[in-house]
């Protein structure tokens, strides 16, 4: 008998009056044991209906049609003691970020215990088993740990924590919602692999939610794949990734870079035997300390940055790889001129920019440029698409209104958009259409170089594509050289030549991004590339 | 941790000698002719003076100082506890506080902890009662009750309640009946800016991510909403205990006068309309001081409450808007 | 040139007739507002009241200071809306001609709310370090003094009447001013559409005009709105305490203190001027609550 069983499910939201629907007409199934992945990009409605199943939609979700059976019990429309009954015991949840998923002012250990002692277990016993689960979870030393406060703990161990608790319920089924997306690459592997060995160990079965088909295909038994809140296909990892029957389908496994390859990671460039051209931007030994009790780092004297040095050749990509907490983005910034480095000498086309003032800088950024992480950030809301773009002509005063109209006109083309935009807030646009208005508004200056500060990282896999290919393609036109940081191995394989990896403010490793990635030398790099998903190699059909 | 406790008292003293400075600025300096202020407050019209008489009411009141002068004067009196003596009633003014600031302390006491409780309850309600169309009741109540002056909430009370119905005294401090409407009045007020604070911070709370961990654990409404929801969203309405304690306290020279009775806020109330200076400068200091008071216990406890908060950064204030 | 891209991006592709743009936000934005009737009813209310203030004779007929001794302490009546006074004069009338003084009086007390708050906020955001950390103590200690007791020091050392209440609830309303347009000063300079603005090229007065203002006064309109009703209350307030203009000129405190004196035989004396008031002050206070709600 199936653990759950969902047949023909609705579920929308109540706006304005008004039921959008999110969900339409699923049927999921997973048999105990299992583990079964859903599979979408944002608003695909795969969230949604995993929590629907348990009835912990917010407020203004409703289940409008359709049937969820967990374990025997019926749960679309049931009551909330239904529902509470299933919760926690028959199904546990893993939350979705790790940050905000635990009450920050209770020991952690408390939160735990809430779950144990849900079970109907009290006394001393209780305790016990808090350190078992925190022990299963692969939590360090668990009685200091369950003393702890959640913001005294890293964000892995957060995770683990929420997975002791969902543990702690003995539940028939775990659902874990996006398990990979707020923490660390290296620490996402390590997690995933822990709670994949745990759920086989105790027979639970797993729900997980992912935008990441790669992901999918390396832990689950069984695949579907959303869209609009509908189903596309389902099948298992192997069968979907050698003969995808839907188009969408393909899309998401063209855009995964080791799917695409299976199962290796093959990066776009190869200049291994390419002379190298001049460089239009070099730093050399650049060093960067916090000074003891600055406020913002909270440490006594804190090294950021370690005698760094790279260059970026003209016309090609240099990337920054690591994981936070590597230095990367202070590198760029300090390349940038936005911040000062403690040490060291940055050469942008020719000209040394440490230690100038920022008006002696300000004709230099004329050749520079940056796009940056947030999308949703990075538009002032006020400023029609248009202004936005051509406010760096208006800064340097350059051409009049006309000529600015004009070459707003040529930018937007650039980037792919309608001139129709032109009169548009940021509100009207979507993440990649906004991440296109940054880059033309980057473009508006004719720089040299362009800094990219994770530049896809918040959108869509599929809109990422589009944004990478937008980025390849102008680079060949127009001559661009970039300097991309990213913690993203398959992002810097798909537009970089070159790559240093940083950890802990250090160039651990760095030369051409097929070298690096076929023949790794340091340890943490190979730690880096095992830790794309995808390794799940397809066998020709 | 000394440190810690000792650096926030020292920087409580400041804050408080600084408000006294301000107010002896604007009481001594703003005028356009101060000596011409206090002759008149003490009854006295300067152009009936001799010289020498003049000259001696000045030496009298310190008047022949410099201004620095006075205001050390003043400073060291201040932390002797001497305030000085009052214009118009030639005794000191320490006297004159002493006797009425048992009523005031009682009046403001009882509706603080009044407040509280009705904000709380206010807030409670609000948020977590079944009924639709009594939460969103409820949650416009406040914006009523923050909207009419303490004065006319006054006059409605004493019209019904004394008049039409004969329930309680229109004046006087004889007796618990007298007490009520008087704490109503002020309650009224308090309790609403403490049930807006409240009600916005149970909704930001049980908007977290960690509700929903905590109900997918299976625990029941009332369980989460007592284990995990009310202590987080009582930590910003603690941090404007000062802001509604300082109102209980402004709001008897108000209570006072209309209900009549002999508290610090009536005498506040009679020394403005007599130009008292010494008096309304002692006053001020007095509140100001326990002001700074309440604020200094909250900071102190607030890391206890909230284990984010390390003795070395500042607690989160919510805004809160009223006179 | 254009990239090749498989399709263009379907999210939130606006069908050809949807207008877009900053006209159709602002009209949209206005028609939502025009759909709610009790904001509407509280815009109108507060509108009649303000143009009483500077033009009384449109809403009476009659003049403030006409005594009719034979027509005195009537009851609310077709005649006298509001009834008359004991010594036979139009209540409804002195109420109007209450007007000016009281809205005249919270028009400055907002000015030098807005100019030094604001002065001070934005100065305090802007620079940040040493400045910021003295202003802020500064207003601190504005802070200690509690709003009742600073304006009555102040109306101790200047006298009674308008100006002196006005400039002295005026001074209590800085602080809330300064620290709203502080945090939202901070909040909009460390966003990255500002950094974008500095990488290309825009100088600091440039980005503090065109980015940081226009974006930040949002939160500080809605407590103007709100701190008009406070200054109203604590203007009333002064009155009723005594320290308003001198009689026969008569604020709305002015009135209902004197109306104190009379609640049995003559309630309305004091409770309707004092509901013209309050219903006044319950007007912004929604107002300011539709307005924090819209720019959300």
């Amino acid at each position: 008998m199936t653990l759950v069983d969902i047949k023909g499910l609705d579920v929308g939201y109540l706006r304005h009056r008004r039921v959008h629907p999110a969900v339409t007409g699923l049927d999921l199934t997973v048999a105990p044991a299992e583990v079964v992945a859903l599979v979408g990009e944002s608003g695909s409605g795969k969230t949604t209906a995993a929590n629907a199943l348990i009835g912990l939609l917010p407020a203004n979700g409703r289940i409008t049609a359709g049937s969820a059976v967990v374990d025997g019990v019926q749960t679309a429309g049931a009551s909330e003691r239904t529902l509470r009954r299933l919760r926690g015991s028959v199904v546990g949840l893993i939350p979705q970020d790790p940050m905000v998923g635990l009450n920050p002012t209770q020991r952690v250990g408390a939160q735990i215990a809430e779950a144990v002692r849900l079970r109907g277990i009290a006394g001393p016993a209780v305790r016990t088993e808090v350190f078992e689960h925190l022990d299963q979870a692969g939590v360090p030393d668990p009685e200091l740990r369950a003393r702890q406060y959640p913001h005294e703990l890293s964000g892995g161990l957060r995770q683990r924590t929420l997975i002791a608790i969902a543990l702690a319920g003995k539940p028939k089924l775990i659902i874990a919602d996006e398990p990979t997306s707020a923490l660390d690459v290296t620490v996402q592997k390590r997690i995933l692999d822990h709670l994949g060995g745990l759920v086989r160990e105790q027979g639970i079965s797993l729900l997980i939610i992912t935008h990441d088909l790669a992901v999918a295909a390396d832990r689950a038994d069984r695949v579907v794949v959303m869209r609009h809140g509908r189903k596309v296909e389902e099948d298992t990892p192997d069968a979907i990734l050698g003969a995808p029957r839907e188009p969408y389908t393909r899309q998401l496994i063209t855009a995964a870079p080791r799917l695409a390859h299976a199962g290796r990671v093959v990066p776009r460039f190869d200049v291994r035997d390419q002379p190298v051209p001049d460089p239009i931007l070099r730093l050399t030994d650049v060093s960067k300390t916090f000074p003891a009790g600055d406020l913002l780092r909270g440490r006594r004297g804190f090294n950021a940055l370690d005698k760094v040095s790279f260059t970026v050749p003209r016309g090609r990509t240099h990337a920054l790889v690591g994981e936070s907490g590597c230095g990367k983005t202070i590198t760029l910034r300090i390349a940038l001129g936005l911040e000062t480095a403690t040490s060291g000498s940055i050469v942008l086309d020719g000209d040394e920019i440490s230690g100038l003032s920022w008006n002696r800088m300000r004709p230099l950024r004329r050749k520079a440029q940056l796009v940056h992480q947030d999308p949703f950030a990075t538009l002032d809301p006020k400023f029609t698409v248009g202004q936005s773009i051509t406010e760096p002509l208006v800064s340097f005063r350059i051409g009049d209104r006309r000529s600015r109209q004009a070459r707003a006109r040529e930018l937007l083309d650039q980037v792919a958009l309608p001139a129709s935009f032109l009169d548009r807030l940021p509100g009207e646009l979507s993440g990649g259409q906004r991440q296109r208005v940054a880059i033309a508004r980057a473009l508006a200056l004719r720089p040299d170089l362009i800094m990219l500060d994770e530049p896809v990282s918040a959108l869509d896999v599929l809109v990422q594509e589009q944004i990478l290919h937008l980025l390849a393609d102008l680079q060949a036109a127009l001559g661009l050289s970039y300097l991309l940081v990213s913690h993203d191995l398959a992002v810097v394989a798909e537009i970089s030549h070159t790559v240093s990896v940083m950890s802990h403010g250090r160039v651990v490793e760095d030369g051409p991004v097929a070298e690096v990635f076929t023949n790794p030398r340091s340890h943490y790099t190979r730690e880096l590339i095992d830790a794309i998903p995808g390794r799940r190699v397809v066998d020709a059909a | 941790m000394a440190r810690y406790l000792g650096g926030r008292i020292v920087q409580a003293a400041a804050v408080l000698w600084a408000a006294f400075t301000l107010t002896f600025a604007i009481l001594y300096l703003l005028p356009s002719d101060p000596m011409e202020l206090q002759l008149a407050a003490a009854g006295v019209q300067e152009d009936s003076l001799t010289p020498g008489q003049l000259a001696a009411m000045k030496h009298r009141f310190g008047l022949d100082q410099s201004i620095w002068q006075q205001y050390w004067h003043h400073l060291a009196g201040v932390l002797h506890g001497d305030f000085g003596t009052s214009l118009s009633q030639q005794v000191p003014v320490s006297d004159l506080i002493g006797q009425r600031i048992g009523q005031t302390l009682l009046l403001s006491g009882t509706a603080a902890v009044v407040s509280l409780l009705a904000g709380s309850a206010l807030a409670y309600l609000a948020t977590f009662a079944r009924w639709n169309p009594l939460r969103v009741f409820l949650t416009r109540l406040p914006a009523l009750g923050a909207s009419f002056p303490q004065f006319l909430v006054a006059l409605f009370l004493i019209q019904f309640f004394s008049f039409q119905l004969g329930w309680f005294p229109a004046l006087g401090t004889q007796g618990i009946k007298s007490l009520v409407m008087p704490v109503v009045t002020i309650s009224v007020l308090t309790s609403s800016v403490l049930a807006q604070v409240l009600i916005k911070s149970f909704d930001d709370t049980l908007r977290q991510p960690y509700i929903v961990t905590a109900r997918a654990k299976g625990l029941s409404r009332t369980a989460v909403h007592v284990k995990h929801a009310f202590r987080n969203a009582a930590l910003p309405a603690m941090t404007i205990l000062g802001v509604i304690v300082g109102l209980t306290v402004t709001s008897s020279i108000v209570t006072e006068t209309v209900f009549t009775r002999e508290g610090v806020g009536k005498l506040a109330q009679e020394s403005v309309l007599s130009q008292d200076v010494p008096v309304v400068l002692a006053v001020v200091t007095i509140a100001a001081a326990i002001f700074v008071l309440v604020n200094l216990v909250v900071d102190l406890l607030y890391p206890l409450l909230d284990p984010r908060i390390s003795h070395t950064r500042a607690r989160p204030v919510p805004e809160v808007v009223t006179t | 040139m254009t990239a090749t891209i498989a399709e263009p991006d379907q999210e939130l592709q606006k069908p050809d007739d949807v207008r877009v743009g900053r006209r159709a936000n602002l009209t949209a934005n206005l028609a939502q507002l025009v759909r709610k009737p009790v904001f509407l009813l509280a815009v109108l209310y507060v509108l009649f009241v303000v143009v009483s203030a500077f033009r009384p004779r449109l809403f009476t007929s009659r003049g403030p200071y006409d005594t009719h001794p034979e027509a005195a302490a009537q009851a609310p009546s077709v005649h006298h809306l509001f009834g008359t006074d004991i010594y036979g004069r139009d209540l409804w009338t002195r109420v109007l001609y209450g007007s000016p003084l009281t809205i005249k009086a919270t028009l400055i007390a907002l000015a030098i709310a807005l100019v030094a708050g604001l002065g001070l906020g934005i100065v305090s955001g802007f620079f940040g370090g040493l400045v910021d950390g003295l202003l802020m103590r500064a207003v601190d200690v504005l802070l200690a003094i509690p709003g009742l007791l600073l304006a009555l020091s102040i109306v101790t050392a200047l006298g009674y009447g308008t100006v002196p209440v006005a400039v002295a609830v005026g001074v209590g309303i800085v602080p809330g001013f300064a620290r709203t347009t502080r945090a939202e000063v901070l909040r909009v300079k460390t966003l990255p559409y500002v950094e974008a603005a500095r990488a290309g090229g825009a100088s600091w007065t440039r980005v503090l005009l065109r980015h940081i203002l226009p974006n930040s006064w949002g939160p500080v309109a809605v407590l103007a709105v709100l701190d008009a009703g406070v200054a109203i209350i604590a203007i009333a307030s002064l009155s009723f305490l005594g320290f308003g203009a001198a009689p026969p000129a008569a604020e709305w405190g002015t009135l209902i203190a004197d109306g104190r004196n009379y609640l049995v035989t003559a309630w309305w004396l004091s409770l309707l001027p004092g509901l013209f008031v309050a219903l006044l002050v319950l007007g912004l206070n929604h107002i300011s609550k539709t307005l924090q709600e819209l720019t959300r």
